[in-house]
C-alpha cells in the first residue's frame, strides 16, 4: 500500500527530470527540432499555469477565469525589475535576474490575489469567476497604457502617454517591453516546473492542503470542525497568484520585446483551464501532461494552416469523449489493477490481507 | 399547557434550580456546559425557534425530540452559530456566544454531526479525522511544504490520533477506504469520530441512529453512553428512535412548533400529556 503510494505520488517528478535531461542532451547535440526548443519554456510557464489553476479550481473548488491576469502582473513586474537590474543596477549573471525578476513577478501577483480574495473569497457561489474574469481585462487595459521609463536608477511610471519621461523607456504601452535582453533559461523552466509540483503537492499533502480540500468537499462540515474558509480559500488562491506570476515573470523574459498585454487577455485564462480540466480536476499530475501535450499540439499541427484550430478542437472534443467513456474508464482501471497485482504477487509466500487489497481496488 | 410543563419541572427530582434545567444530579454545583437563555429566530414571519431555554451539564448525555418540524435541527444550528439568534443567547462554558461565527462556537468546544450526511467524501477516512484534528495538531503551512521535521512529528502524531479516535467504533482497517464508499451507518459513525476529534465539549448528534438497523442503534447507545464516560463531555442529540432516546437520554427535552412543551426524564415525558398531545394529537379528535 504504501510503495503504490509513494509511486503514485513521485513518478511525475522523475518524468519531468527525465524530460529535462532527455532534452538538455539534445539541445547539446544540437538534435532537437528548433520548433521544440522554442517551445520548451513556454511549456514550463503553462504546465506551472496549469498546476497552480489546478491548486484554485480543482483543490479549493473556486472558479477562476482571470488566472493568465497574474501572469501578465508577473510578466510585466518581472520585465521591468530585469530591465532596472541590467540597465541601472548593472547586474551582470542573468540567472540572478532571472531569478529576482521572478521572485518579484511572484510576489506582486500574490499582492494583487490578496487583494482579490479580500472580499470576493468571503462569498459563497460563482463571485470569484466574475471577478477574476473583470480583473484580467482590467489588468490588460493598465499595462497596454502604462509607460516606464529609466533614468539614472530611477523608475517613472506614467500612464496613457509616455512622452514626457526622462531616460530610457523600459515599457511602451502597447509597443511592449523595450531595453530588456532575454535571460529565460531551459533550466531554469524546468526548476519552475519541478518547484511548482513540489509547492503544490506537499500543499495538498499537509494539514492546510486537508482543510483547503476540506472547504471544496463540504464547506458547512468544514466550518463545524473550526476550519476557517475564507483563510484557506485564500491561502490557495494567493499560492496559486504567487506560482502564475512567477511563470509570468519568466515567460515574458523569454519573449522581452514580443511580451504583449493582450497575450494575457481571458481566452488564454480559458485556456489553462482547459488544461486544468483535460488533466483532471485536482489531478496535478494529469495537469502537468495535459499542459505540456496541449502546448505542443497546436504548433506542431501548423502545416494543416487554417485547420489548425478546428483539428485542436476536435482533439479536445475526443478527449473529452474518451476520457469520460464509461468503458474505456473500466477498462483503464483493469489495467492497472492488473499492473499492481503482478508487482503484488511476487512473494511466493502468501500474504495475509492481499485479500483486503483486491476488495479495495475493486471500486 | 404551559402549566402542565411547570407541574412537571417542579417535581422532577433531578432538577435543581433554575427550574429549566436538566442537569443530573451529579453534575448539581458544578458550572453547566451550555445555557441557552430566551433563544428565538424568526425566518422572514415565521417563527422555527421560540424562548428555548435549556441547562445542559459537563457531563450529561441529553434529547432533544419532537414531531417533523418542531425545530429541532434549528436549534443545533442555532447552538453551532449556522444562524444568529434573533432573540436571546447561549452559554458555552459560561461564555455568551452572542456575534460568534461556527468556527468560534467549534473553537470553543461544540462539535457536532449533521442529519444528511456531511463527510468529505471525496477524501479518506483517516483524512476526515485528521481534519478534525486541525484545530490541535498544527503547524503552519511552510513547514508543511519545505517538509521540516515538526512537519513529520506532528503528522505521525495526527496519524496515531486519528487511528485512536477510529478505534472507538472499530474503524480503524477502514482509514484508507474512500469516505463516500462507506455504508450508511459507517459514515454516521465517522461523522461522530470527526466531531470528536475536535476535541468538544459538548457533542450535537443531528439523529445518529437514522439508517441504521436495530442491533446498530443498539450498539451506539453503548457507544454514546462510552464516548461520554471516556471523553468526560456533554451530549445533546436529537433523534427519532425513541428507544434509543429513552435508553441513554438522562434528561429529555420535547420540542413542538418551536417551543419546548415539556422537559424532564424518560419516565416524567412518557407519562406527559402534552407530549403525547404532541405525537398524537388530542384524545377528543381522536374519539370523534
Amino acid at each position: 500500500m504504501k510503495k503504490k503510494n509513494i509511486i503514485s505520488r513521485f513518478w511525475i517528478y522523475l518524468v519531468v527530470i527525465a524530460f529535462w535531461v532527455i532534452c538538455e542532451l539534445l539541445i547539446s547535440q544540437e538534435s532537437l527540432s528548433p520548433v521544440i526548443q522554442n517551445q520548451l519554456i513556454p511549456i514550463c510557464c503553462w504546465v506551472t499555469m496549469a498546476v497552480s489553476l489546478n491548486l484554485v479550481v480543482g483543490i479549493s473548488g473556486e472558479l477562476s477565469l482571470g488566472h493568465a491576469g497574474f501572469m501578465s502582473l508577473g510578466a510585466f513586474s518581472g520585465l521591468i525589475i530585469a530591465g532596472w537590474l541590467q540597465n541601472a543596477a548593472q547586474v551582470e549573471s542573468p540567472v540572478a535576474r532571472l531569478v529576482l525578476a521572478m521572485l518579484a513577478g511572484g510576489l506582486i501577483a500574490g499582492i494583487f490575489g490578496f487583494l482579490i480574495g479580500i472580499p470576493v473569497l468571503r462569498l459563497r457561489g460563482d463571485y470569484l469567476a466574475i471577478v477574476t474574469l473583470a480583473f484580467g481585462e482590467i489588468i490588460n487595459s493598465l499595462i497596454i497604457n502604462l509607460y516606464v521609463n529609466l533614468d539614472q536608477g530611477t523608475l517613472y511610471f506614467k500612464f496613457l502617454k509616455g512622452r514626457g519621461l526622462p531616460g530610457i523607456p523600459l515599457l511602451a504601452g502597447a509597443q511592449g517591453p523595450d531595453n530588456i535582453s532575454k535571460i529565460a533559461l531551459v533550466p531554469a523552466g524546468f526548476i519552475l516546473v519541478l518547484l511548482t509540483l513540489i509547492i503544490v503537492n506537499n500543499l495538498i499533502h499537509c494539514r492546510t492542503g486537508r482543510a483547503i480540500m476540506a472547504t471544496r468537499d463540504n464547506r458547512i462540515a468544514a466550518e463545524s470542525v473550526g476550519i476557517n474558509v475564507t483563510k484557506y480559500k485564500m491561502t490557495a488562491f494567493v499560492t496559486a497568484a504567487v506560482l502564475a506570476g512567477m511563470a509570468g515573470a519568466m515567460y515574458g523574459l523569454f519573449m522581452s520585446r514580443a511580451t504583449k498585454p493582450t497575450m494575457f487577455r481571458y481566452t488564454k485564462s480559458i485556456d489553462v483551464l482547459v488544461f486544468v480540466v483535460m488533466g483532471g480536476l485536482g489531478n496535478v499530475n494529469g495537469s502537468v501532461i495535459s499542459a505540456a501535450l496541449l502546448t505542443i499540439l497546436p504548433e506542431q499541427l501548423r502545416f494543416l494552416n487554417d485547420y489548425r484550430m478546428l483539428i485542436y478542437a476536435v482533439v479536445l472534443i475526443l478527449m473529452m469523449l474518451i476520457s469520460n467513456n464509461p468503458l474505456i474508464r473500466s477498462w483503464m482501471t483493469r489495467v492497472k489493477e492488473n499492473l499492481f497485482r503482478r508487482n503484488k504477487q511476487t512473494p511466493s509466500v502468501p500474504v495475509p490481507g492481499l485479500d483486503d487489497q483486491k476488495g479495495g481496488g475493486r471500486t | 399547557m404551559s402549566e402542565s410543563i411547570r407541574k412537571i419541572n417542579t417535581d422532577t427530582k433531578m432538577v435543581p434550580v433554575p427550574s429549566n434545567s436538566i442537569i443530573p444530579e451529579r453534575d448539581i454545583g458544578k458550572m453547566p456546559v451550555l445555557e441557552c437563555k430566551h433563544l428565538g429566530i424568526d425566518f422572514g414571519g415565521l417563527t422555527a425557534v421560540e424562548d428555548f431555554n435549556l441547562i445542559i451539564g459537563k457531563t450529561e448525555i441529553a434529547g432533544l425530540i419532537g414531531p417533523n418540524g418542531a425545530g429541532k435541527t434549528t436549534v443545533f444550528n442555532l447552538l453551532t452559530k449556522v444562524y444568529e439568534p434573533t432573540r436571546g443567547t447561549s452559554l458555552i462554558n459560561g461564555i455568551d456566544m452572542h456575534g460568534m461565527d461556527t468556527v468560534a462556537a467549534s473553537k470553543h468546544g461544540i462539535a457536532r454531526t449533521f442529519q444528511n450526511i456531511r463527510l468529505f467524501s471525496n477524501m479518506s477516512v483517516e483524512d476526515n479525522v485528521r481534519i478534525g484534528l486541525h484545530n490541535q495538531v498544527k503547524y503552519d503551512m511552510f513547514s508543511g511544504i519545505l517538509r521540516l521535521p515538526v512537519f513529520w512529528k506532528k503528522e505521525k502524531e495526527q496519524h496515531e490520533r486519528a487511528m485512536e479516535l477510529l478505534g472507538i467504533f472499530g474503524m480503524q482497517d477502514l482509514a484508507n477506504e474512500t469516505s463516500g464508499s462507506l455504508p450508511y451507518g459507517a459514515q454516521r459513525r465517522l461523522e461522530i469520530v470527526r466531531a470528536l476529534a475536535t476535541n468538544p465539549k459538548l457533542l450535537l448528534l443531528d439523529e445518529p441512529a437514522a439508517g441504521m438497523n436495530p442491533h446498530e442503534t443498539e450498539e451506539l447507545m453503548e457507544n454514546i453512553a462510552k464516548i461520554r464516560d471516556q471523553f468526560q463531555i456533554a451530549i445533546l442529540l436529537i433523534e427519532h428512535d425513541m428507544s434509543l432516546v429513552m435508553g441513554v437520554c438522562e434528561g429529555i427535552c420535547v420540542l413542538n412548533f418551536g417551543k419546548i412543551i415539556a422537559k424532564g426524564t424518560a419516565e416524567e415525558i412518557q407519562a406527559n400529556p402534552a407530549v403525547i398531545e404532541a405525537y398524537l394529537g388530542k384524545r377528543k379528535e381522536a374519539e370523534a
